[in-house]
Formats: structure tokens, sequence, C-alpha cells
């Protein structure tokens, strides 16, 4: 396995860093397409999505971090990411644009504003617990049939999926790197 | 699959987790929803809702106070992006208005007018995050203990002069690598003389950095400002009057937003400051009548 990349122009880019290193694996900072070339996959952190969106257009990386994507670049989106992935994204901007990679229709700030930001446990589809952070997150409204639910939040009386997969492409509405636990990132590293 | 679950909200780890996700990013002050969508437009993180940018407080006098509800509230329909506005130092009233209307984060600010010269308000009570000014670690620290999640070196807000905020954020971050350096016998007396709570100075003197994100506000006006400051060791930057103050704000707004991103790359700080048009006038800061940044202790 070669380096994991964490695109840095915005957001929580040192918690994924920090995380992926401890796991042993060489995480670099991706803010230039040079930078890009050299990984072999790619995490989408936590931030704000249409910050992180426009920096991707100004610094000349949207277009490639797309062509990467359409190689099967493995990719995994953590709430701000998870948006950019997304095939549909609801109340967001008019002018909202994603790479369309995972097959989810998501809604923006899907569980309400700040004061509604919350931590719950979360069950993965092994049985295990991991904690979820969600914060303005987005809620998975929609999956397509090629989407694998790995972990799901109990809400409204139904069940949220929170993580996913699409072959490569990982989405995940909560921020396990703002945790001490590994799981998720693991899973995504054994993928590889 | 099926989850019992303890569904809690205004964890710390919540609170300081939307200032995680800020870094790196650009908060732009706006007195308005036309200037909010400018803000949001050209890639910045989040807003500050209010009624008069500092420059403005500073020329009209008065007492400054939270903004309307109804302008609050029209900049949230308005924007994607989390919005913050301010309360009076003191003023929990304030405070508990504006988690009512569903802020994303409260500036407990110096540059309204304060309503408490004793007493910062108790930020622990809140499920709303609060950000807080300091002029040095000491006065940061004692936000913190406050239940502050997230500090601005507080420069002289409305001056368009980066002076103050260089000097704040070196006194942060000079003292921090003071405790850094300091043996274990010296940390009490350090506590002391900073007038901090002791468990959150040795955590300083652990990690290397405070407990929370660390921006800069007040006085920044130009992209090189931004890369300036971010290299000094701010995450974030909060810019106020610097853009809508300035000849021509779209580009600047751009233009800032750029240089924090890319603060360390003086190629792209020179292509974003080409053709600028001029930044505000600003203030030198002996000339000033009051100095904002003395608010608050």
């Amino acid at each position: 396995m070669g380096s994991v990349g964490v695109l840095a122009l915005q957001g929580d880019v040192r918690e994924h860093l920090t995380t992926l290193t401890s796991l042993g694996v060489e995480a670099v900072r991706v803010r230039t397409p040079a930078e890009l070339e050299s990984v072999d996959a790619l995490v989408l952190p936590g931030g704000e999505s249409t910050a992180i969106a426009h920096l991707l257009v100004t610094s000349g990386l949207r277009d490639l971090v797309g062509a990467r994507l359409t190689a099967g670049m493995p990719v995994l989106g953590t709430c701000a990411g998870l948006i950019l992935l997304a095939r549909d994204v609801l109340d967001g901007r008019a002018d909202q644009w994603g790479y369309g990679a995972l097959e989810v229709a998501v809604r923006r700030n899907g569980y309400g504003r700040q004061i509604a930001s919350f931590e719950a446990p979360l069950t993965l589809a092994d049985g295990s617990r991991v904690p979820g952070v969600f914060i303005r997150a987005p809620r998975i409204l929609e999956c397509g049939p090629g989407v694998e639910v790995l972990a799901s939040y109990a809400h409204l009386g139904g069940f949220d999926p929170v993580l996913v997969r699409e072959g490569p492409v990982w989405g995940a509405s909560f921020h396990p790197e703002l945790t001490t636990d590994t799981t998720v990132h693991r899973l995504f590293v054994e993928s590889l | 699959m099926s989850n019992t679950q303890t569904t809690r909200t205004g964890s710390t780890l919540v609170k300081r987790g939307l200032a995680d996700m800020l870094r790196g990013g650009v908060i732009m002050d706006v007195v308005n929803p036309e200037q909010a969508k400018v803000a949001e437009d050209a890639g910045a993180v989040a807003v500050m809702a209010l009624e008069r940018v500092p420059a403005d407080i500073r020329r009209d006098g008065g007492v400054a106070r939270m903004s309307d509800p109804q302008m609050i509230q029209e900049i949230q329909a308005t924007v994607t992006i989390p919005v913050m506005a301010k309360a009076r130092i003191g003023h929990f009233a304030e405070a508990q208005v504006l988690e009512a209307l569903g802020v994303d984060y409260i500036d407990e600010s110096e540059v309204l007018t304060p309503a408490d010269e004793e007493n910062h308000i108790d930020k622990w009570a809140f499920t709303v995050p609060f950000v807080c000014g300091a002029t040095n670690l000491g006065e940061a620290l004692r936000r913190v203990g406050e239940g502050a999640c997230l500090i601005r070196s507080k420069g002289e807000a409305g001056t368009g002069n980066v002076v103050e905020a260089v000097r704040h954020l070196r006194s942060i971050t000079a003292m921090i690598r003071r405790c850094q350096s300091a043996d274990a016998n010296e940390l009490y007396a350090l506590a002391k003389d900073l007038q901090a709570p002791l468990p959150l100075v040795l955590e300083v003197a652990e990690t290397g950095h405070l407990p929370v994100p660390l921006f800069c506000a007040g006085g920044l006006s130009t992209p090189a400002d931004a890369s300036l400051v971010r290299q000094l060791g701010a995450e974030a930057v909060f810019v106020g009057s610097g853009i809508f103050k300035s000849e021509d704000p779209v580009r600047m707004a751009h233009a800032i937003v750029e240089a924090s991103t890319h603060f360390d790359d003086p190629s792209v700080i020179a292509k974003v400051s080409t053709g600028l048009g001029s930044a505000m006038r600003g203030w030198e800061t002996s000339s000033l009548d009051q100095r904002l940044a003395e608010r608050g202790w």
C-alpha cells in the first residue's frame, strides 16, 4: 500500500493525518496537483463543503480529483467530504456541485443547526460499536442498490445510514477523525 | 441492526468540533444578506452577522449591542454556512436570545460595549458554542475555563492595522512555548502569574497548544496579513471591516480566502494580491481614542 492523502484546503485535516499515521499509514497533505499525483488514496475531511468546493476549483484540483475517482482511486469522505461525493445534495447552494461518486442523496445540515449537533454511539454491521460525532451533519436520505450500509443511527423511528460504501468510495456523515476510535479509518485502510 | 443509544447535544466535543471544521478558513463580518452572499460565494467558512462593522462602531460611537434578530434571521435564510453573532461581554441574556435564534456560534465580543465589568458569561451553561477574544495566554485560558470553545487573538478591530493582532498572537504562542519549556516546579508559579486555571496550564505545557482552536482577528485587511498570522500560528482568520471597507470587496474576499488556505506559498499570495485595489484606509494605533482590546479581563 502506498500513501494516503488528506485534502488540505480547509477543515479538520490534522485529525485525519493523526489517525492515519497512528495506523502506520504514510499520510500526506494534498493542496496541489503535484501532491495529488503522489498519493494512492484520498480522504476528503470535515469542513465547510461550500468552502472546500470553492477551493477545489481555484486550486485546479476539482477535475483532477474527479479523474482519479473515475479511475478507481479509493476515497473516504467525512461530513463535508460525503457531501462532495454524493450524487444528490438537497438544501445546498443553487450552484452546489459534487462528484456523484456515491449513489446517495444527502440533505445538508439534515439534523439541524449547530445547537442540534450531537454525539451518539453507532453500531457497525458486525455488531461492534463506534462513537459518532455529528456536527451540522448531512443526513443520508436514500442509497442506490450498489451502496453498502456499514453503520446506521436510529432516528425518527427509522435507521439513517451514516457510514456507506460503494466499491472504493466511502462516505460517513459523522466525524470518526474527532475521536480516538480508529475503526472507520482502519476498515478503509484495510480495503486498500 | 439495532441501536440503543443516548444522543447528546451540546457536548464539549461537538462544540469545539465546529471550530475544528472552520480551520484553514476565513470568517467574514457581514451586515446584510447581500454581503453574506458575497462572503459565501467567495468561500468563507462562516459569517459573523452584525449591524455595524467595527470600523463604523469606532466612527459612530455610542453603545454597541447585539444585532436585531430580524437581520440575523435574514442572513440565516440566505446562506448555508454557519452564522455567528456577537453578544456583549457578560450579557448572558443577549446570548440566550442568540441561542434561541439558532446561531451556530456566539462571539462574546469586546467590539460591543461590555455589559459587565467583572464577569464574563458562564459559557458552560449553553448548548451553542462560544468564541472569545484574548490578548495573552492567561486571558485565553480564563475564557476556556469559562467554557469558550474557540479563542481568537483580539487585535484591534476596525483599524485595518495588523500590528495588534500580531502582538496578541505572538504573546499567546510565545507563552505557550514558555509553558512547554518550564519544569514541573515552575508551572504552578506560571499558572499564578498567568492568572489561569492550573489544569489548563498543565495541559498547554504538555500539548503545546491551547485546549481549543486558536484563530486570529482584529485589523486584518490584506491577503498578506492573512498569510502572516497563519504563519504565526493562527489556524483560521476573522476579517471584519477589511473586506467590505475595501475598494473591491468581492475580489478582496476571494483573495483573502485563497491566502488563508495557501498561506505558506508566496506565489499564491502574490497572485491574489495583484491589482486588488486599495485595502481599507486604516488607523495608526497610537491615534486611537478607544482600545477595544482592553475590554475583557
